[in-house]
């Protein structure tokens, strides 16, 4: 007996009216946890119970603690029938097996029912007392520690990542057992709602205890999924990433790290100082990707053997390697750091991570993305307690993936993910993630002391280390075209980089990025079994590789040269796929200038053609112009070239050569270059060759596919003034966020009533949806421009035949536009702050240690710097030092002031964001992970306002649920919130609808840095309240 | 080829002042899309109708699911449902003027400063309470065609005539009708101050909560305020009486911890108005009171012969008035009778405000000074309204 669960029953507000007669409710609660059960006393006639129960307690195995939900059903009491149940809460209470998240969960809940929606609301109660067993590691994962954010959590410093787990359990969907013919829509909900819940402790348990196994006491980037296979089953799987963490002695001091607070922390820019970022143009682009399609019936194992590698590089194969002896510089260095992260990876038979944002450091090299996908023929899962064909085929892709990674060179894959895409017994499991080579250091137990080593193999800087290849160029696994990197000159880079991990803090980015998206429908015939899942494997190639190709065009429109965060989305329907492509484009400035966009027609001497292609060309041309403009990309002044260049440039055609002759041009004059050419239609034909050697990219009009492809690349509407969007955390070019945030969903599902429909026009559909649904959100958020859309999160299903369904969901932040353009100086300055505040640091830790109020005199030097720095970017080096040196008895003050300064309602806000960090507020404590799962369903549609009133209101709901049971742990704010599944179904013949939706996120406690500044201020606020403030900090 | 479903929801609900109006003026969804197209939204924006649409659309819908809590506000407050940050809520109170027609003025300013493109604000996000405040709004033009009816089914049936004549669109006159009657139900049988009362309940401003308990009482008492000759005057001045009427002739004007204390009027005071009548039909006293008063103003009024000619008719009318008084019916005719026995002859003979004024303050103070007249107490009481009252309403 490990644990007592404690659970006390407050008071009920807002019951709805069960008794006609009277117009009022006679309500009681039953308290369920695994198979006990308790009751309060039925409180008569009356819509505001007040219960004020006894603690009712149950006695548990850690075990249950872990699998099981708290249940608490409020009913109506009835003399004469049945009683009636009003609705339901379910409290996953693992957040208080962790000494170090929530003590307590108190407050208001939403009673829940599938059928209702919300009635009214609980106050609960519930408490754990974890028994000081030393053995109970052996039998549960208690403590173990689950992060949803996909970067090392704001107040824990990492002292190993041990690397990738990953759990599956499946189960019989309730919803397809034979007892689902008799029992009500209700109870069947409320089967599966239970069910998943179960799964989903057992699963995180399963997890935790490999988490012990492997010594780690946390998982980041935890990631749980449901894969509703109709009649084989139900499975719930998770990856995440182990780690050790180390809680900071004092929260605040995580903001040093520079990933942890990528809202405004611009590290040292030591590109700043290099006189020497020169620009030239180099070889064509090769995305650095691999993919693999197999096709295994899971019944004939035979089969199997038909996966092939297919090579999707878009640029011709030129197999001309620059040879430059240069490149081999780094190459002892490379061997050693590979053999070293060689040992450490070795052992693991996955050396994943799911993780997207890393320690300074951490990353050493980038290789480039690398996929799998395969598509399978469910069957009933015989045996729920050993999912052994499911582990097969996600191993399956996983062996892929990290053959794909060592082709490229690399013995990591970061940014790891896992998908599934379902339509009736066919399923696509997809996983993607990028080769990536890692600093061991971070890698090995107990190795964060060599220093030595680790100053050893950092020769690139920080800034433009990471681009830099990690394969060998004489033996490159793909034809790519390699220039000297452009920040530090030393080693070569590629000319495009696709990744789908953040942006490192610590890169340097000319100007702003923009979110990039690829879209695509292509018709599938209908068909059943093994034929059906033929038709899609062999499908899927072309689709990635048009994605693939809308990607690179739309990147080279907007002038960039890399992706960050790229996420590629294929989804299948029973008579199409759909496929969506979302990224973060930005120019990196260590890689070189994209070129533009060249339009080749066929030879023909047709005058109108001609014109048309030229008009083409230029309307391109103005568009990258626009867009470099619009993204502020202006390179860093030129130079002149290092002889070793010049020499590597001269291998090139004969177009450089004319560059070479004069300074390189500005990438403008190089577009009037292409123009020139354009005009002549001849000549393009005789340039197209050397074109797509070099920089330009060439799209040949030889069909009217590519007629389409040029018009959707110029369709896409720009941006209104004052927004910018991204589908990753950080925003390249914004550093300055003020405090507006709103996080959205926003769902569409479009239905097709034209049967006839070509793949054409299905594209300019599905391209048109999602179009339109940004320009909606512009719309709709226009006041808080100026404003960026952050972690732009897409996702595409195809619920029935002729239906499309798009969500989104983000999060809209404001920020200080002025600032924007001071944001260079004040960089330059933050670092200066930087240097200055470090030296201080040290002169002023004696002073603290002999002081227990460090008092205002520690910040009064810096405090005239402050003056100095014109605008509100007070920085946050400075901040988080100045903050470091607080006392935690201080961070108490700002907690209590807050929630003194606190009047108004009862109700907590509680913010929602999908990224890590909060805009000018510090997370001083995770109180816990949310993970819920729930479905609703109506059969009155019509009179709940149709399919969108439904959902809207559903939604709203799910958003209460999350926000009152983070309120009840104390917190004020989820980040990582992200809303994993949204299946909608209806039958509006029927009059029926039915929705489930899977969200999660890290409930947080947040504090105002305002607040926090204020600090040594008042230290005589100092009280007994600091234990449980900080709960109700709003602003 | 149709969007079938289209959502977009906020974790911080999102409220556009300006489609509020809109959909609290009763207008459809596609009414509300043509007129904020006129009104250049989408020049503004950039933005193409059908974006309009779903954007009214998702408004509408949120209001329609705020509505529920709307009728009791005292829910909106601690709601889980939408989140609506306090700090804004109290902000907006402040700011917002509240009170019928005045509203709507108040609210665009409010939209003006708060909502385009404020770099510094988040979302317009309107307050609850403002919300309430708007949505318990009502119009001037339709509140003077049912006040003092009966807040009953058969009224709200003839809504569609108010509609017509009014120009209000029928769906905002029945919400406008349904809050009347919610009011009313909610605070007729409470106790306490009637004004205290609603303001608590439905957490609406002074001002309004104080036209809310004008609209309780006369529907109560069922006065009469549609007849022609009443035409001219305005809810502000009906509000005023009423507020009168409350303060000083009802039961919570004598014991504040009294049922429907400010809702019916002190009984026992209208019986004991009988006894005022010695005043006309005394022939000796009237004398008396006559020449006290005209010893009194003359010089001072403008119309004093006209005043010494009327003097028995009007004296007889306001006593008339109190006479009739105990029987419910009359009470009802209470502004018709004033209107006709008083106001009516003083403006035939072009009396000013100002002589008004000095006759009624003198030929109430007047009545002291009878010595055989022994209800003084209740004359005061009495005249204390009639005299505001007749003032509030003597103009055009």
């Amino acid at each position: 007996m490990p644990g007592k669960l404690k659970v006390r029953i407050v008071a009920g507000r807002h019951l709805p009216v069960m008794d006609r007669a009277s117009d009022l409710t006679d309500a009681f609660v039953e308290v369920k946890f695994g198979n006990t059960t308790f009751k309060t006393d039925v409180f008569p006639k009356s819509l505001n119970p007040q219960w004020n129960s006894e603690w009712f307690k149950f006695e548990v195995d850690d075990e249950d603690l872990q699998d099981e939900p708290l249940q608490i059903t409020v009913l109506d009491h009835d003399t004469y029938s049945a009683n009636d149940a009003i609705g339901k809460v379910y409290i996953d209470i693992d957040p208080l097996l962790s000494s170090e998240a929530a003590t307590v969960i108190s407050g208001w809940f939403p009673i829940y029912d599938t059928i209702h929606g919300i009635r009214g609301e609980i106050n609960v109660v519930v408490k754990v007392d974890l028994f000081n067993d030393l053995n109970r590691f052996r039998q549960s994962s208690c403590g173990v520690k689950f992060f949803c954010t996909t970067s090392i959590p704001k107040c824990y410093k990492v002292v190993t990542v041990h690397g990738f787990v990953e759990e599956l359990v499946v189960n019989e969907d309730p919803e397809y057992q034979w007892i689902d013919r008799i029992r009500t829509p209700r109870a069947s909900n409320e089967a599966r709602q239970r069910l998943i819940s179960l799964m989903s402790g057992e699963l995180q348990r399963k997890i935790g205890l490999k988490v012990l196994e492997m010594g780690g006491n946390a998982v980041v980037g935890y990631l749980q999924c449901f894969d509703l296979e109709g009649e084989s089953g139900l499975v719930v799987r998770a990856i995440g990433t182990a780690c050790t963490l180390d809680k900071l002695s004092n929260p605040s001091a995580a903001l040093l790290p520079a990933c942890n607070s990528p809202s405004k922390e611009i590290k040292e820019v030591p590109f700043s100082e290099d006189p020497n970022p020169n620009t030239h143009s180099s070889g064509p682009s090769t995305p650095l990707k691999n993919q693999t399609y197999s096709f295994s019936p899971s019944k004939s194992y035979s089969r199997q053997s038909s996966s092939s590698d297919t090579d999707l590089s878009l640029t011709p194969k030129t197999g001309m390697g620059s040879g430059g002896s240069a490149g081999k510089e780094g190459g002892p260095l490379k061997t050693l750091l590979r053999q070293q992260t060689q040992t450490a990876l070795e052992q693991r038979e996955f050396p994943f991570f799911t993780l997207t944002c890393f320690p300074p450091g951490f990353l050493v090299h980038v290789g480039g993305v690398v996929s799998a996908r395969s598509v399978k023929l469910l069957d009933r899962i015989h045996n729920p307690d050993e999912p052994e064909t499911r582990d097969a085929w996600w191993e399956e892709i996983r062996q892929e993936i990290k053959s794909h990674a060592k082709a490229l060179g690399c013995h990591a894959v970061i940014g790891y993910s896992e998908s599934t895409s379902i339509c009736e017994e066919v399923c696509i499991l997809s996983a993607s993630g990028t080769a990536a080579v890692l600093n061991p250091k971070f890698l090995q137990d107990g190795s964060l002391d060599g220093c030595s080593e680790h100053r050893l193999e950092e020769p690139s800087p920080p800034s433009c280390g990471f681009c830099h290849i990690p394969y060998d160029e004489l033996n490159m696994p793909f034809p790519a075209h390699l220039t000297y990197c452009y920040n530090c000159r030393k080693q070569k880079v590629p000319d495009v980089l696709f990744t789908t991990v953040d942006l490192p803090v610590e890169a340097a980015v000319t100007g702003k990025g923009c979110l990039i998206q690829a879209r695509l429908c292509r018709l599938k015939k209908k068909a059943q079994g093994e034929a059906n899942a033929t038709a899609i494997s062999n499908l899927l190639p072309f689709m990635e590789y048009e994605l693939h190709t809308q990607l690179m065009n739309k990147l080279k429109l907007r002038g960039m040269n890399a992706l960050f965060g790229l996420r590629i989305q294929i989804s299948v329907g029973e008579n199409m796929l759909v496929g969506l492509a979302s990224a973060t484009g930005v120019y990196l400035t260590a890689l070189p200038t994209p070129g533009g966009i060249q339009i080749a027609g066929k030879t023909s001497s047709d005058i109108t053609y001609e014109q048309h292609i030229s008009n083409m060309q230029k309307k391109i041309n103005d568009t990258i112009a626009k867009n470099k403009e619009l993204y502020e990309i202006t390179p860093p002044k030129l130079f002149a070239l290092d002889p070793e260049v010049s020499t590597f440039k001269g291998q090139n055609t004969e177009m450089s050569e004319e560059i070479i002759g004069s300074p390189i041009p500005e990438p403008r004059q190089r577009s009037r270059i292409f123009r020139s050419h354009s005009e002549s239609s001849d000549e393009i034909s005789e340039l197209d060759l050397s074109h797509g050697k070099k920089d330009a990219f060439v799209l040949e009009i030889d069909d009217a596919d590519a007629v389409e492809d040029i018009h959707s690349l110029l369709t896409d509407a720009p941006l209104p003034a004052g927004f910018y969007s991204c589908n990753t955390e950080i925003m390249p070019g914004i550093y300055n966020w003020t405090t507006g945030l709103q996080m959205f969903t926003s769902v569409r599902v479009f239905r097709l009533n034209n049967v006839n429909l070509t793949n054409q026009g299905l594209n300019k559909i599905f391209n048109d949806l999602c179009e339109n649904l940004l320009k909606s959100l512009y719309f709709k958020l226009r006041s808080m421009i100026p404003c960026c859309l952050c972690h732009v999160n897409f996702t595409v299903a195809v619920p029935e035949d002729e239906l499309i369904q798009v969500a989104v969901t983000a999060v809209a932040m404001t920020f200080d536009k002025d600032q924007a353009q001071e944001s260079w100086k004040a960089s330059v300055d933050k670092a200066l702050m930087k240097v200055i505040a470090e030296n201080e640091e040290q002169l002023q830790f004696p002073l603290e240690l002999c002081s227990d109020s460090p008092g205002a005199q520690p910040f009064s030097p810096r405090k005239g710097l402050q003056e100095s720095v014109s605008t509100q970017a007070i920085p946050e080096a400075q901040r988080a030092s100045s903050l470091e040196k607080a006392s935690p008895q201080a961070l108490g003050h700002a907690r209590v002031r807050s929630t003194t300064a606190y009047t108004g309602s009862t109700i907590t806000v509680v913010k929602m964001t999908p990224l890590s960090f909060i805009p000018g507020a510090k997370i001083v404590k995770y109180v816990g992970i949310i993970n819920m799962f729930f479905i609703r369903e109506t059969t009155s549609l019509r009179e709940e306002g149709g399919v969108s009133g439904f959902l809207h209101a559903f939604i709203a709901e799910v958003f209460a649920m999350v926000r009152a049971h983070v309120a009840a742990l104390g917190g004020n704010a989820v980040v990582s919130y992200i809303m994993k599944e949204c299946v909608f179904m209806e039958n509006p013949n029927k009059n029926q609808a039915q929705c489930l939706i899977n969200v999660s996120g890290d409930a947080v406690i947040f504090v105002r840095e305002s607040e926090l500044e204020a600090i040594p201020v008042q230290p005589q606020t100092t009280s007994s309240q600091a234990s449980n403030g900080g709960a109700d900090v709003t602003t | 080829m149709a969007m079938e479903l289209d959502v977009f929801v906020g974790n911080t609900t999102i409220m556009d002042e300006d489609v509020y109006l809109l959909w609290l003026d009763g207008y459809t969804v596609s009414d509300a899309v043509s007129m904020r197209m006129k009104s250049g939204i989408l020049e503004q924006c950039g933005a193409s109708q059908d974006v309009l649409e779903s954007d009214t659309m998702d408004h509408y819908r949120t209001f329609q699911m705020t509505e529920r809590l709307l009728h009791n506000p005292s829910k909106l407050v601690n709601q889980l449902l939408f989140q609506i940050p306090p700090h804004r809520q109290n902000m907006l109170i402040e700011r917002w003027g509240g009170g019928a027609a005045i509203v709507k003025i108040t609210v665009q300013k409010c939209y003006k400063i708060l909502n385009p493109f404020s770099p510094s604000l988040a979302p317009s996000l309107p307050p609850s309470l403002a919300l309430t405040g708007r949505y318990y709004a009502f119009d001037e033009a339709f509140v003077r065609e049912v006040l003092g009816k009966k807040l009953s089914k058969g009224t709200k049936k003839d809504l569609d005539d108010v509609s017509a004549k009014t120009g209000i669109t029928l769906k905002s006159c029945r919400r406008q009708f349904d809050n009347f009657k919610r009011v009313f139900k909610v605070v007729e049988e409470m106790k306490g101050p009637l004004v205290e009362n609603i303001h608590q309940n439905f957490l609406l401003s002074d001002r309004l909560a104080r036209d809310y308990a004008a609209i309780v009482f006369f529907a109560n008492s069922r006065f009469e305020t549609g007849k022609k000759k009443l035409q001219y005057l305005t809810f502000e001045d009906f509000a005023f009486c009423a507020e009168q009427l409350i303060q000083n002739w009802t039961l919570g004007a004598v014991d504040s911890m009294v049922e429907d204390m400010d809702v019916d009027l002190d009984k026992e005071f209208l019986q004991d108005l009988k006894d005022l009548k010695v005043l006309i039909t005394d022939k000796d006293m009237m004398d008396q009171h006559k020449s006290l008063v005209c010893t009194a103003l003359r010089g001072k009024l403008q119309v004093f012969s006209e005043m010494e000619g009327s003097f028995k008719n009007l004296s007889r009318g306001l006593v008339n008035i109190a006479g009739k008084l105990m029987n419910n019916k009359d009470v009802r005719d209470l502004f018709i009778d004033l209107v006709e026995k008083f106001i009516e002859p003083c403006k035939s003979d072009k009396w000013s405000l100002n002589d008004v004024r000095l006759f009624l303050t003198q030929h109430t103070n007047s009545v002291r000074a009878l010595d055989a007249f022994k209800h003084q107490a209740v004359w005061e009481r009495y005249m204390r309204v009639i005299q505001s009252c007749i003032l509030k309403m003597y103009h055009d």
